[in-house]
């Protein structure tokens, strides 16, 4: 059972940055990480907590000229109805689908996904992949932070203990593609063994900015730049997608744990890229 | 310890409560409302779903304090406008006819799970009831009888 330690409810992200500003407080959002990690089994509980619910300035989806930008409290559900999101990012839209199950996703945020920075967080490979940038704002300013330098070790990220997030701008570069698959136990309520979110922008002379970014595969989520630079100014041929696979599967130094053994994470990864790239090349 | 406001099934509550505790401890032990049950307790099993606003969650993984002001609806709410006639909801009926509860521990968070959907317009389809009710555990693995029953109540696919 959670411990129940005092908890504020600001209306205003000024509120919230005083808060955090004046000493350890551990925000909570949808609560279906953090429900779970205050228990005193992770670890020391929070001596006190912020509730964002009521922050509107976290809300919200809206095209804008550099890109698609969520804020941070949307759900995987608004994620999944959202016309924006299913025109322009539907890698998201999948991904968000696979993530719990309607329980979760009602509640879930994708600016919870990130600050909870679990190497097997379902949304961050589309980050990745999508060069995603984050807003992070705190009494000392706002920021952005590329998705890539965000995550820096296990559960650790470059989000000070004063900051929120408060963000996500996804770049929607004409003609970028971006898939997204994820290999879990079942479909719905898994923790993912395998997720594989690969980006690349087609061209006349072959694919450039090419993406392979995975999930569950390292202490953080990952890009696989050998396997990137294999498939940069190539297309997906069947050699190519050999020789990307085989690629992948030498460069992946994934673990054994509770949910998966290394060996399978890195058969899978290769294996999920071959078909992600078959499918890529209508063969 | 503050004081928290919202309507549980149509009626008011008041609790006093620390904003963090679980809105399943405040409906089970000061509410009195044990028809929701705690399985999991960590967002695994659904056993625990209740309705707020509409959607349906685990209510093992909201902290009171963001219930201030919202609508709850639990199992004990279904039969609520039913009652008058003598009987239950139909989609507990069609539990019933059904067969559609064994051991029944997760049956009121799959009645809520269902109601969600059915209450979204949801139809007879047998893919989208297995995904609307994705999120609830049947430890007897009576799933077939469950989807049939909320199949039966669901607007007929076209």
């Amino acid at each position: 059972m959670p411990a129940e330690p005092p908890i504020d409810t600001p209306k205003h992200l000024f509120e919230a940055y005083e808060l955090l500003a004046s000493g350890p407080t551990r925000p909570i959002a949808g609560g279906t990480d953090v429900m779970v990690a205050i228990t005193g089994e992770l670890g020391p509980i929070p001596e006190r907590m912020l509730d964002l619910s009521r922050i509107e300035e976290l809300r919200g989806i809206s095209l804008e000229a550099d890109g698609l930008v969520l804020g941070a409290r949307t759900t995987y559900t608004e994620i999944r109805r959202s016309a924006l999101c299913r025109e322009h990012l539907p890698a998201l839209v999948e991904a968000a689908g696979t993530i719990g199950a309607a329980q979760i996703q009602n509640r879930g945020t994708l600016g919870g996904n990130i600050a909870n920075a679990s190497p097997a967080g379902d949304t961050l490979p589309i980050l990745l992949a999508a060069d995603a940038r984050i807003l992070v704002g705190g009494q000392r300013g706002e920021r952005e932070i590329k998705a890539l330098d965000y995550f820096v070790a296990y559960r650790k990220t470059a989000l000070e203990p004063d900051e929120l997030i408060l963000h996500v701008r996804f770049p929607l570069p004409g003609g970028r593609q971006l898939r997204f698959r994820k290999v879990g136990t079942r479909r719905a309520q898994a923790i993912s063994k395998v997720v594989v979110a690969l980006g690349w922008q087609d061209g006349p002379r072959g694919w450039s900015d090419v993406r392979v970014a995975l999930g569950s595969v390292a202490a953080t989520p990952i890009r696989a730049a050998g396997t990137e630079a294999v498939l940069e100014g190539a297309r997906p041929t069947p050699e190519v997608a050999d020789r990307a696979a085989e690629t992948l599967a030498g460069e992946l130094q994934p673990i054994d744990d509770v949910r998966s053994t290394a060996d399978y994470r890195r058969a899978v990864s290769a294996r999920v890229l071959h078909r992600l790239l078959r499918d890529a090349g209508g063969w | 310890m503050s004081a928290y406001r919202f309507l549980v099934n149509g009626a008011p509550a008041e609790v006093e409560a620390p904003g963090m505790r679980r809105l399943l401890d405040v409906l089970r032990e000061d509410l009195g409302l044990t028809g929701t049950k705690e399985g999991c307790g960590e967002g695994e099993c659904g056993a625990c779903s209740v309705l707020v606003d509409g959607q349906v969650v685990d209510s093992c993984l909201v902290p009171i304090c963001q219930v201030e002001g919202r609508i709850v609806r639990t199992v004990e709410g279904l039969s609520l406008a039913a009652r008058e006639r003598g009987s239950l909801d139909t989609l507990q009926e069609a539990f019933l006819d059904h067969g559609a509860a064994q051991c029944g521990i997760c049956t009121p968070g799959m009645l809520m799970a269902a109601r969600a959907y059915l209450d979204a317009g949801g139809a007879a389809d047998d893919g989208a009831i297995r995904e609307a009710i994705a999120g609830n555990l049947c430890r007897c693995t009576g799933y077939t009888k469950i989807v049939d029953a909320i199949a039966a109540v669901a607007k007929p696919l076209d």
